[in-house]
């Protein structure tokens, strides 16, 4: 197949997940209100208790809000697999299978149409941390877009994988909140990961979300366990992991 | 001598016990309106879904285009164009977005998109709503934009999945005139599945009754009526394509043509034999 049919042909599915965003406010309103929401809500509250326990010398709100930069992501990337089943319910899933467009094409437009979504989002909610007084600075900036740049290829695709693989929106919605909350809590967002219990602090090591957040935590407040270039080899391990998995199940998926 | 479109041997589709499609031999010329006409449940979409590459035949092969649709599923979709029986477009999409990114996936060159989904959505009278979100169209707008949609690459083979169903009859003429239109102006080949028997006269040059899977009968239309002429049972009045369908099935294709909760219910076994 000619390059420049598959550059259009990533570039079609790629032009159509973004119109759609851009035309559903509700998703952009609740993407951006549920992490504030948290961080008000949550941060104040839990931080009320733990700030003097669990992080010393940090500021609690400031601690979580690498997680849900994360968390934006993560959702998001759910929501983008759930468009797959969506697609193939209401059949607009047959007018892209029927298009002379490789399987694998087709895979690579929806990840980055998904990355844009997610990446588009937790960009405003960054933008919103600056304003509330998170410390960041251009350079910290720069490399958080980076760090939620690979992490989103890799969720976007676990989304994917699911949508490919789940036949109903009833089922889709069972198995991604399986996979949402682990993701999340494991992913040590709201507790510094060195006071769990032994057996849970041998699933976080399975979980991207623990990386990115590390990652992220790294380059915003400088305090982190890993070194930030081992966190990006790893989170970018999983990309390869899950973009090889997620070709395999658009190629294998059925109508 | 004119090539052949579609040539399928011995296609067969079966999920289980059914048999969808029985055994198919059929060999469709370049350039002709070719019927298959049939109840629901005959094998029509099946078939038409095998043809088109989405459906793997359980025996047996085709070729469109000259490409088998097993081996080289790819060639023949760079050859088809194809409007589903259901819609399948975006509706958060205005009619102009859909055909944009049918453009692309097609790899139609790119300073030529705008210019033919002028053209196509004005054949079908909708260029004054082409930037309206498609779930504003009405269901005939919506069929006549994903018809335009499929001639936008202009393919040599052109699918039509009951191209007038749910139309009204004005509107649906309307819609006969211009498939024959386009039929001799891009001498295309079009297959259309049908169970309205006027489609059938009207439109094809050749037609193939289906029922349960198998071709009841394939000859033109004329052919067809006048193949009955000295049947007694059908001299009371001038002979039509309903009589026809009656002679070689033993039954009226009414009989399985129920409401539109029976098509609901046949359309749901379907999908679910498809889930397994």
């Amino acid at each position: 197949m000619k390059l420049r049919r598959i550059f259009k042909g990533i570039y079609a599915i790629w032009y159509r997940e973004v119109k759609v965003f851009l035309r559903e406010k509700s998703r952009l309103v609740s993407a951006i209100f549920m992490p504030l929401f948290w961080y008000f809500i949550f941060g104040a509250g839990i931080g009320s208790i733990a700030s003097q326990t669990a992080v010393p010398g940090e500021n609690y709100q400031h601690f979580i809000f690498p997680g849900f930069l994360a968390m934006v992501i993560i959702f998001n990337a759910m929501f983008n697999g759930a468009y797959v089943v969506w697609d193939r319910k209401v059949d607009f899933l047959k007018e892209v299978l029927v298009a002379p467009l490789s399987r694998t094409t087709i895979f690579m437009g929806k990840v980055l149409g998904g990355m844009t979504d997610a990446l588009a989002q937790a960009l405003i909610l960054l933008f919103i941390g600056i304003v509330l007084g998170v410390p960041f600075t251009f350079f910290s900036v720069i490399l958080s877009i980076f760090t939620l740049f690979i992490f989103a290829i890799g969720l976007v695709s676990l989304g994917l994988i699911i949508g490919a693989f789940m036949e109903s929106p009833e089922g889709f919605g069972l198995v991604s909140s399986f996979a949402v909350y682990p993701l999340f809590l494991l992913a040590g967002a709201f507790y510094p990961l060195s006071n769990l219990p032994g057996w849970m602090q041998v699933m976080t090591h399975f979980d991207p979300a623990t990386y990115a957040v590390d990652a992220l935590r790294n380059v915003i407040l400088g305090a982190s366990s890993l070194p930030y270039l081992t966190n990006v080899a790893i989170i970018l391990g999983f990309d390869v992991v899950l973009v090889i998995i997620g070709t395999w199940a658009f190629n294998r998926m059925k109508l | 001598m004119s090539m052949s479109a579609i040539v399928t041997t011995n296609l067969t589709k079966r999920y289980g016990d059914l048999v969808a499609v029985d055994n198919l031999n059929i060999s469709i010329e370049s350039g002709e309106i070719f019927g298959i006409l049939g109840p629901n449940g005959a094998g029509k979409t099946t078939t038409i879904m095998m043809l088109c590459t989405l459906l793997k035949p359980t025996s047996g092969t085709a070729t469109v285009n000259g490409f088998d649709v097993v081996k080289h599923p790819s060639r023949v979709r760079e050859s088809i164009g194809i409007v589903f029986q259901d819609p399948s477009s975006d509706d958060t999409l205005t009619g102009y977005e859909n055909l944009k990114l049918h453009a692309l996936m097609y790899d139609v060159p790119m300073k030529e998109i705008d210019a033919r989904i002028d053209r196509v959505m004005t054949l079908v009278d909708l260029k004054d709503r082409m930037h309206d979100i498609v779930k504003k169209y009405s269901g005939g707008m919506r069929r006549r934009m994903e018809i335009a949609r499929g001639l936008l690459h202009e393919p040599k083979i052109l699918f039509l999945d009951e191209p007038t169903i749910g139309l009204d009859p004005q509107t649906r003429e309307h819609m006969w005139k211009y498939i024959e239109s386009l039929a001799k102006r891009l001498n295309m080949t079009i297959i259309l599945t049908t169970h309205y028997m006027e489609e059938a006269e009207n439109l094809c040059r050749r037609v193939a009754i289906v029922d349960h899977g198998k071709i009841a009968v394939l000859d033109t239309p004329a052919n067809l009526i006048a193949s009955i002429g000295g049947d007694i049972s059908v001299k009371t009045h001038s002979i039509d394509m309903n009589d026809v369908f009656f002679h070689y099935t033993g039954r009226a294709i009414r009989e399985e043509e129920g409401d539109d909760m029976g098509r609901l219910r046949a359309y749901t076994n379907v999908r679910q034999s498809n889930n397994k």
